[in-house]
């Protein structure tokens, strides 16, 4: 079973090229996957997955635990297989580059396609500054002005009227909302063309829950957002595709049904969809 | 009046009334009880007592406290009780009704009669579940007691013997070589300073050796997955258990009957590092693993290789860790003697030149042969040395201690609290409480 988006353009599939210092680095990109299946093991997790995240778009996955949204998510940008036992196949495309193609390295793909997770997690060992530029300095790439790209992404982050006094202190110290803020910060600071965000928000507040739904659609023109999340009224409120993803017993998950958000969450076509969106199960 | 002290004076006048909290917070407001009066605010300010107390409300009479299950003057009068009447009783019997003799049977015995009579007392005054307790209670704290009495006596004999007969102009600056047997004041013309130079180099040529090896073998353990870490891991606890003389037998058949080193530093340099490597490599290896994984996803996510993340991030995360780990592993090798009998060999005379090339004196090894000499000016020496050493394991302690304190939030060493005790959780620059619960 498939789902495509209603997605205008598929990429240029044909045209293999490495996005490494393409002048389009840093643009918003669009991600293409197509037949992904993942397994842990011998267990198959996720099946046959076919979706298009469009460029400078917020898509959101939603579905129940366990139904293979986090999976998906680390697929996009290779994270996936950091996980011992982990497998994978179909392909995802990033513009059209394959990113699982040969020859294409992890690394890159990794810059290219940043990632937040779940629990806030600024490096303990590096201050506020440091933190935000950890990106560049793993890559080994110098800003013309670290200041002005501290800055900039800080304020992206929409944390630098908070800590613009205190950038020498350590990132433990900020609070659970600021640090997850400054972990956005961060995957911005390398530019990246897509932001995949797992569930960013369930460990915070609903205030800074708020500030981040903010964020997220501030930084949506400039960065293509995926987003797994929990909370259909956090789905509801930013984005504009969503994905429904649903394993039913001993399955693997599936993507049930992919449209705008405004379908899914007004008139699916598909009754699970339908009743989990209403909070029928789930 | 400023307006400044006026607002402080009104807000400190909030008051409560029956009728509900009234506030006086600004100069134009009235209060309740009296009107507003610059020259009465002031006097307020100026008396200290700043709130007027309103009739109605009542001081609120708090109970005393008590702690139903805390260890009581009668608790404590048993256990006085039952001390004395065991050391009446075992004195009866052992030195009257019988005729045994000896001072460490007698405590035995004490400690025994002690340990029946609590239980015996406390069960007929309180009940036999408390006194069961109690005495589980007693033999714990006894032997906590005893452990530390065991150390501090250590200490204080060690401090005892050196001390009053420690030259202080010699100790650290003249080595054995001018040792008269005959001079009964030969003690200021001896100092052991070329122990403390062998001992240096010995052990900084271990560390520098060592401790890379170490870490690496512990980022191994830790951040690789592959077939062989439990291999490794066996491997490096076996060699834990290795006795240090078998390190030195390997060191001195290896190198030093083939000719490959002669007696030297160096040479007793490599038997510590067999003896350094597996104790830094585990407690590394342990630190390590309490470094949160998602931090390392987090580096990965940025597109960091994963040499980078080992090295920029999870090193750093458990720095004070490592650091503590290489302090501790220091303190374990700077007092071995075993390894250096057959290959430091021992020498009276300074020689740091001859680190590579020459036998060697250490403090362990002046402490080993002196000790045992019939002249009191050796014996005296040996003790000295052994205080030296004492003092350079505590300062190492104490840096470990200080090291494992974890960082404040302005990145400096904070003083240490009563709940610093745990060495292994002292031993990170503070991780956020959500990230510390997260295990693989």
């Amino acid at each position: 079973m498939t789902a495509t988006l209603p997605s205008t353009s598929l990429g240029d599939a044909e045209h293999p090229q490495v996005f490494t210092g393409t002048p389009s680095a840093g643009e918003p990109g669009q991600v293409d996957a197509h037949d992904v299946c993942a397994w842990f093991g011998d267990r198959l997790v996720l099946e046959t997955v076919d979706l298009v995240m469009e460029k400078s778009k917020v898509t959101a996955l939603i579905g129940p635990s366990g139904c293979g949204k986090s999976t998906f998510l680390r697929i996009i940008n290779r994270m996936h297989e950091v996980v011992p036992g982990a497998q994978l196949a179909g392909s995802v495309k990033l513009d059209g580059v394959d990113i699982y193609g040969p020859g294409q390295r992890a690394m890159e793909t990794r810059r290219h396609i940043g990632m937040v997770f779940q629990k806030p997690n600024p490096f303990p060992a590096m201050t506020i500054a440091e933190n935000v530029l950890a990106g560049l300095k793993f890559s080994r790439s110098s800003p013309v002005n670290k200041n002005d790209l501290i800055e900039e992404s800080l304020t992206k982050g929409g944390l630098w009227n908070e800590v613009k006094d205190r950038l020498g202190e350590l990132g433990g110290a900020l609070s659970g909302g600021q640090q997850q803020r400054l972990c956005i910060a961060r995957s911005l600071a390398v530019k990246p063309r897509v932001l995949l965000m797992d569930e960013p928000c369930s460990a915070l507040d609903p205030t800074s829950t708020l500030r981040i739904e903010q964020t997220i659609k501030e930084i949506a023109s400039e960065v293509t957002v995926v987003i797994v999340t929990h909370n259909m009224q956090q789905a509801q409120r930013v984005s504009d595709y969503c994905a429904f993803f649903l394993a039913e017993e001993n399955q693997p998950g599936r993507v049930i049904e992919a449209g705008r958000t405004t379908t899914i969450f007004g008139s699916p076509t598909d009754q699970r969809t339908f009743d989990y969106v209403n909070g029928q199960f789930g | 009046m400023t307006p400044e002290t006026t607002t402080t004076a009104g807000t400190s006048g909030t008051v409560v009334t029956p009728e509900g909290p009234v506030s006086t917070g600004g100069p134009a407001s009235t209060n309740t009880f009296e009107s507003h009066d610059d020259a009465s605010d002031s006097e307020r300010i100026a008396s200290g007592s700043a709130v007027p107390q309103p009739p109605t409300l009542h001081p609120r009479r708090l109970p005393n406290p008590i702690r139903p299950s805390a260890f009581g003057a009668q608790d404590a009068l048993i256990l006085v009780a039952a001390a004395m009447s065991s050391l009446c009783l075992v004195w009866v019997i052992f030195y009257q009704l019988t005729s045994l003799s000896g001072g460490v049977g007698f405590l035995v015995c004490w400690y025994v009669g002690f340990v029946a009579l609590t239980w015996i007392a406390t069960a007929q005054i309180i009940e036999r579940q408390v006194a069961t307790d109690r005495v589980v209670a007693v033999i714990v704290v006894s032997a906590a007691l005893l452990i530390v009495a065991i150390v501090v006596f250590i200490v204080v004999w060690v401090c005892y013997k050196a001390i009053p007969s420690i030259h202080w102009g010699s100790l650290f600056t003249k080595d054995q070589k001018s040792f008269v047997v005959t001079d009964p004041n030969a003690l200021n013309q001896v100092g052991v300073v070329h122990a403390i130079i062998g001992t240096f180099e010995q052990v900084l040529m271990a560390v520098l050796i060592g401790v890379p090896f170490a870490i690496a073998t512990a980022v191994y353990l830790n951040e690789v997955k592959g077939w062989g870490v439990k291999t490794v891991r066996t491997v490096v606890t076996a060699m834990s258990g290795t006795p240090s003389v078998v390190a030195g037998i390997f060191i001195y058949s290896m190198l030093i009957l083939t000719h490959v080193l002669t007696y030297s530093g160096f040479a007793a340099s490599l038997a510590l590092v067999v003896i350094l490597l597996p104790s830094v490599t585990r407690v590394v290896e342990e630190v390590l693993r309490v470094v949160p994984s998602g931090l390392r996803e987090a580096s990965l996510a940025l597109g960091a290789p994963e040499w980078r993340t080992v090295w920029s991030v999870v090193l750093p995360t458990a720095r004070s860790g490592v650091v503590t780990a290489v302090l501790l592993g220091i303190a374990r090798i700077v007092g071995e003697t075993a390894p250096l009998l057959f290959t430091a060999f021992g020498s009276q005379v300074t020689n740091w030149k001859g680190y590579f090339n020459h036998d060697q004196g250490a403090l362990p090894l002046v402490i080993f042969s002196d000790v045992r000499q019939a002249q009191d000016v050796l014996i005296n020496l040996a003790f000295q040395a052994a205080f030296v050493l004492l003092a350079i394991v505590l300062v190492l302690f104490v840096l470990a201690r200080i090291f494992s304190r974890p960082k404040g939030k302005n990145g400096k060493r904070r003083k240490a609290r009563p709940d610093d005790d745990d060495l292994m959780a002292r031993m990170f620059v503070p991780i956020p409480i959500e990230q510390n619960e997260e295990t693989r």
